[in-house]
């Protein structure tokens, strides 16, 4: 489960899951109410910090971060026409920050740490859920991912090999039946194998 | 060895029929199932662990009868499917053989040490932190016979465990089955695969057409083929 | 994911489906003709989850694949996860969008089986694969990028061909797989016994 995390030993590498998540809201929080460009520039700096201490190089930072600016450069332009170019500007800015500090996270926490997170928070409602049962359900999907994407390619292939375009629905049909098959055969060994409700 | 008997079992699904009133009473250490597609054979043998609960009659384990005591007969019996890949439930090699050992009070490093010595004995040590999905077929196989074995069941039933194989995985898988200590059961179109077995069954449109030595048994089968 | 209640069986099939959501995203995965369109079919996988498991099984799919997406895990299509996209990204209000969109296909599927009918499964699939997953989606990109509720509005607009044509594709789909496979949506089972129920469950 490498996931979008960069292996990496730093203090922010290092913090537990939950603060950092809890840190995380804080940080998005005061982002948006920042109301000045030079505290702008400020929080923009401290996130360039924060980006260095944990060690992550530009790629993966831009991978991250990337995709938004494309929105940016529609949005912003849109945005000046209704408040002027400062406000669009600030709103561009104080999105970059947050979006920056949760790729953090995102960056800097292993897949298999958010989900222990995920179920520490979900301690306090034990009563309704089961803990036990989400890791299970979770390690599940990942296992089938792969499987249904193996589906999906053994699909368009014989499709290919056919020599039939055909439509999404020719497409789609196989794909889910052949997923419900495969459902059916999962559950009937993880019941084999000693899972009971 | 465990004594598997079938007392008058029927099933069917819906109206239609697949097995009828079945009498068998299994105690040799290596069981043969030969049959057509559609015999009722994999419905028989998914009865031994409670898969599939029969219509009428009673399927019981060293007296245990198994509609009653799935959970406690399922931790005596190791079942092998066809596909390994629907049989393989975690992301990775060492997580699925670990998961057959979930909930039965063995400590983490209980875990730990069979799984290791499981992964050991089919040749998956390197593989250990590996995508199960990244294994070849044979190594899946490989997979599910470590991941079923590492429960030390007394039973091992395999439903047409090589059928899926290339001829030398399916050999491997073959001599693994025959060597096992535990008692097994297999489900098989691949009669050598039945060789030096103690009894074979021929199963046919749901009735016991035969049940006896591999060599007589084979011979009744290739008789019904013909 | 609370319930005991849920069978061996559901767990599977809500695993296969959160899987299949993301299958959907995965590059590659699916190019109509010659061409790659650029158009997501997630959301073909959240509308399936709705129309083909039910409301129950639907919601806890969609929420197990954006749990895993949340937790860094780049499933959303184009290689995307992470934070980002469930707090501060101008489409975060479409994610939550799917997660009542998925129920409300799911109930209103369930009332329409085993008949199931063209168009009332169209308009079913369409109010909450688009309405209800817009109704969460406009708003968010509203406020995420500032702009007055009409422009986000406009902008969601680019999706809707795409976003109609997978609710019909949705429904054929639907329509084939009760009739193959009767006994997915428990509400639909009680009226029309199945002849694979019990099989592998439990």
């Amino acid at each position: 489960m490498i996931g979008l995390y960069h292996p990496g030993s730093s203090i922010i590498h290092r913090t537990p899951t939950l603060l950092k998540l809890l840190l995380l809201s804080v940080g998005v929080t005061v982002v948006g109410l920042l109301g000045q460009p030079w505290q702008l520039l400020v929080a923009l700096g401290a996130v360039f910090v924060l980006y260095v201490v944990a060690g992550i190089p530009p790629r993966p930072a831009w991978q991250q971060i990337g995709p938004i600016l494309w929105i940016l450069i529609i949005a912003v332009p849109l945005q000046a026409l209704f408040a002027g170019w400062t406000t669009a500007g600030m709103m561009a800015g104080r999105l970059v920050v947050a979006v920056a500090l949760a790729a953090l996270f995102t960056l800097t926490t292993t897949v298999t740490a958010v989900l222990e997170g995920f179920q520490a928070l979900l301690h306090p409602f034990r009563r309704w859920i089961d803990a036990d049962r989400v890791g299970l359900l979770v390690a599940l999907t990942l296992r089938c991912i792969p499987l249904v994407a193996e589906i999906v390619a053994e699909v368009l292939e014989a499709r290919r090999a056919r020599g039939t375009q055909g439509s999404l629905l020719a497409l789609a049909v196989p794909v889910v039946v052949r997923s419900l098959y495969a459902a059916d055969a999962i559950g009937e060994a993880l019941v084999a194998r000693g899972l009971d409700d | 060895m465990t004594r598997i008997t079938f007392d008058g079992v029927s099933h069917s699904y819906g109206k239609r029929s697949v097995l009828r009133d079945i009498r068998l009473d299994l105690s040799e250490h290596r069981i043969g199932v030969v049959g057509a597609n559609g015999s009722g054979k994999s419905t028989l043998v998914r009865m031994i662990n409670g898969l599939i609960t029969p219509t009428s009659g009673t399927v019981s384990v060293d007296g245990l009868n198994v509609a009653r005591n799935a959970r406690e007969v399922r931790r005596q019996v190791g079942f092998i499917f066809t596909n390994p890949d629907n049989q393989i439930v975690m992301p990775t090699v060492q997580e699925d053989v670990a998961f057959t050992l979930r909930r039965r009070g063995l400590t983490r490093e209980q875990v730990a040490e069979r799984t290791a010595a499981a992964l050991d004995r089919f040749g998956l040590t390197a593989h250990a932190d590996h995508p199960a999905h990244r294994l070849s077929g044979g190594q899946k196989q490989l997979l599910a016979l470590a991941a079923v074995l590492v429960a030390e069941p007394k039973i091992v039933v395999a439903d047409e465990p090589t059928t899926l194989l290339d001829a030398r995985n399916a050999r491997r898988i073959t001599e693994l089955l025959q060597e096992m200590s535990q008692q097994v059961i297999v489900v098989t179109h691949q009669l050598e695969l039945l060789a030096g077995f103690d009894r074979v069954v021929v199963i046919d449109e749901g009735e016991v057409a035969f049940d006896g030595s591999p060599d007589a048994a084979l011979d009744s089968y290739r008789e019904l083929l013909a | 994911m609370t319930a005991r209640t849920l069978t061996v069986r559901d767990l599977a099939q809500i695993a296969i489906f959160a899987a299949l959501i993301a299958a959907l995203g995965l590059p590659g995965a699916l190019t109509i003709g010659a061409v790659a369109v650029p158009i997501t079919f997630q959301t073909l996988g959240v509308m399936l989850a709705g129309a083909i498991l039910g409301a129950r099984k639907g919601f806890f799919a969609v929420l197990l694949f954006l749990v895993l997406t949340a937790a860094g895990l780049p499933l959303l299509s184009g290689g995307r996860g992470g934070l980002v996209w469930f707090t501060t990204s101008p489409s975060t209000g479409y994610l939550y969008g799917w997660l009542a969109g998925v129920a409300v296909i799911g109930y209103l599927t369930a009332v329409l089986l085993p008949r199931y009918p063209f168009w009332p499964a169209l308009a079913a699939t369409v109010l909450g694969g688009i309405v209800v997953v817009y109704l969460f989606g406009v708003p968010v990109t509203a406020v995420n990028l500032g702009l007055p509720l009409w422009a986000a509005l406009v902008d969601s607009a680019k999706f809707l061909p795409g976003d109609v044509a997978k609710a019909v594709v949705t429904v054929l789909v639907a329509r084939q797989v009760h009739k193959a496979y009767p006994g997915l949506i428990p509400g639909a089972l009680r009226r029309k016994p199945s002849m694979t129920a019990g099989h592998a469950g439990r």
